[in-house]
């Protein structure tokens, strides 16, 4: 864990609602885990005063990327941060996802829960032995269609749809779903899930989920149903998001934990909804 | 350094910058943050003598200028907390002061002192009489402490005094009783704890407070009332501060959105020996160091050799 200053090095629109900041600090980015977060300083205290938590988007060792959906002031306040401007960041934090087999993935993603996801793609490509030439997706003949992690990502609608390129570019498999049918799967994503799970051979597969509560629950069902293990990111109001302050707990099957320290990512199974 | 020196009672403190209760967990959260060592004092979480699932969420939320919370007391009980976290704090070696409630109960309070007295590594025990986010245990057994129409023991001059009394002869260490603003005259309340033999006041605990979202017409918290603290609560803080410095002579740590040296230096001018850091920690983490560095170079710039010369210097 680091507080430290980071560089703004790119804030851009992705969607209408959704911006991609890239910042430049080695100790925010190194040795950062899929999963884990961020707490962002968006300014300096006068218009709001705690610090706003952040899935790691993407890290490589020297900048790391945060993919926000602008939902009130603090996500407003940090569009307007241009290039060359500093934040002050906490990070990187909590605990993050734990890759059990890098075989066979299944990612599900509800509309902004794919910020943390891409990343985690990426570190499960990385560790495919065949994948380490083959990144841009035409060298990778060689690789077996069953190890390509399989992305699901969920939207309202085809405009909300986040990292579709993204993905495809890191080597996964995209499959979509909009609630409204204007691309791919009509329906929710864990309908999409249900669907998949129906028509492959899914024993040897490991979900790994982050969006909205519900979606996550139903995802625990899901998984329990055909007895896969599956983690989920979970979201709740944190002040300090480091462990102090006991505002974020969730209900375990080991009593209340604290979403900052021992989370954001649990076991599905763990949680009492 | 010697000018940042401080006593409360026979506590001495390298220096006035401790950490408010239930903003620090229980110091080791911070140790990438900070030298811990470096910090006047820590106060633990509020301890129960049972463990406390604390209340459901949302616990908390932001607010202009500052956060509510209704954490509830979540803590492990004494005896996981001397078990699990004392010989972290120990090894740490900050000098600790460790903060204790009840629902009301005096027995209860009385255990928790005893169950203290004879840690080395304790060097203090604060009475947290004051937390607005329990549940009221109305049994006759707890009577003699809260009266039936009042909600907090520290809302009551006679109940403040009653319990303060008790801890005192059940234990030697340095007592600090902590108060609530939710009071009318806190000078009574702060004058029946110095009569009763605490050491110091911690002055101010979180103010009564609530937020709803519009939107669905529901409290923002789901207990529906919280605690309101960080900068929108300081300028209440600086003014009972100063209304108890005037009129009880005692110590004064005073808490209440400090999150900067500037707004250190205006409890101390109003009369408080000490601060504490709280909400100020969750914005930044290295506010204590940065607020300890700051006193010592505005002491420094003042010419004024020691902190204790500018307790109570306000101007009038
Ligand atoms: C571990 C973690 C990781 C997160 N990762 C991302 C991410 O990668 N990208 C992203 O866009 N968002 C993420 N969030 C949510 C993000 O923190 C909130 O959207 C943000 O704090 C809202 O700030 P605001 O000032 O714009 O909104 P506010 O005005 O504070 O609130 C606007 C709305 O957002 C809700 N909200 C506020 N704080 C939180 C919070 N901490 N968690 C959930 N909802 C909240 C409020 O209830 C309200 O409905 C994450 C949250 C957590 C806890
Ligand atoms: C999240 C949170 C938890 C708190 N828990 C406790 C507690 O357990 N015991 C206590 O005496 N005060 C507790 N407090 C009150 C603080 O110690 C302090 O008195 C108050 O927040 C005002 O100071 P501030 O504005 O600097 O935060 C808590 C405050 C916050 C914000």
């Amino acid at each position: 864990m680091f507080q430290a200053k980071a560089k703004v090095i790119k804030n851009i629109a992705v969607t209408q609602k959704c911006y991609k900041i890239v910042l430049l600090c080695h100790a925010l980015s190194k040795g950062a885990q899929p999963g884990q977060f961020l707490m962002v300083k968006v300014d300096n205290g006068s218009e709001v005063l705690l610090r706003r938590p952040f899935g790691i988007h993407a890290a490589n060792g020297r900048s790391a990327e945060i993919l926000y959906e602008v939902v009130g002031r603090g996500t407003e306040i940090l569009t307007r941060k241009k290039p060359g401007e500093y934040l002050d960041i906490i990070g990187p934090l909590g605990k993050g996802f734990s890759i059990l087999d890098p075989r066979s993935s299944i990612l599900v993603a509800g509309g902004i829960g794919v910020a943390p996801l891409l990343f985690l793609a990426e570190e499960i490509v990385a560790r495919l032995p065949v994948c380490r030439t083959g990144r841009d997706g035409q060298a990778g003949q060689s690789r077996k269609v069953t190890s390509k992690p399989l992305v699901l990502i969920g939207a309202k609608t085809k405009k909300q749809i986040l990292c579709e390129k993204e993905f495809k570019k890191s080597g996964c498999e995209v499959e979509i779903s909009t609630d409204d049918g204007s691309k791919g799967f009509k329906g929710k994503v864990s309908e999409l899930l249900k669907r998949e799970l129906s028509t492959v051979n899914c024993q040897q597969s490991a979900i790994y989920a982050c969006g909205p509560k519900p979606m996550l629950q139903e995802i625990g069902r899901i998984a329990k149903k055909y007895k896969i293990p599956a983690q989920i990111s979970l979201e709740e109001h944190m002040a300090c998001g480091i462990g102090a302050c006991l505002g974020c707990v969730v209900k375990t099957k080991q009593g209340l934990k604290r979403v900052c320290k021992e989370g954001p990512v649990f076991s599905a199974e763990e949680i009492i909804w | 350094m010697a000018g940042l020196i401080i006593n409360i009672g026979k506590f001495k403190l390298k220096n006035p910058v401790m950490m408010a209760s239930g903003t620090f967990g229980y110091a080791e959260e911070f140790k990438d943050f900070i030298d811990l060592r470096k910090i006047g004092a820590v106060v633990t979480k509020t301890i129960t003598l049972k463990p406390r699932q604390g209340n459901l969420m949302p616990r908390t939320c932001e607010t202009p200028q500052g956060m509510l919370n209704s954490i509830g007391l979540e803590n492990p009980g004494i005896e996981s907390f001397i078990r699990d976290k004392l010989p972290i704090l120990k090894k740490i070696r900050v000098p600790l002061i460790v903060s204790i409630a009840s629902e009301g109960n005096a027995q209860e309070f009385i255990a928790l002192a005893r169950r203290l007295d004879k840690f080395k590594e304790v060097a203090a025990v604060e009475l947290n009489i004051s937390c607005p986010n329990i549940k009221i245990n109305r049994s006759p057994s707890h009577q003699a402490t809260r009266p039936q129409n009042q909600k907090l023991i520290a809302q009551d001059p006679r109940a403040t005094y009653n319990l303060v009394r008790a801890a005192r002869k059940n234990t030697k260490k340095v007592l600090i009783t902590k108060l609530t603003p939710n009071v009318t005259d806190i000078v009574e309340i702060a004058r029946a704890a110095k009569e009763a033999g605490s050491d110091a006041v911690s002055l101010i605990n979180t103010l009564n407070a609530m937020s709803i979202d519009v939107d669905t017409r529901k409290s923002k918290i789901a207990a529906i009332t919280a605690g309101l603290s960080g900068p929108a609560i300081r300028p209440v803080a600086i003014r009972m501060v100063w209304e108890v410095y005037r009129k009880v002579k005692i110590p004064i740590v005073g808490i209440g959105g400090i999150v900067d040296t500037h707004s250190a230096l205006e409890f101390f001018i109003a009369g408080a020996s000490a601060i504490a850091v709280g909400t100020g920690n969750f914005i930044n983490p290295k506010a204590s160091i940065e607020i300890i560095d700051g006193i010592k170079k505005y002491l420094i710039r003042n010419k004024i050799r020691s902190i204790k010369n500018i307790v109570g210097s306000l101007k009038i």
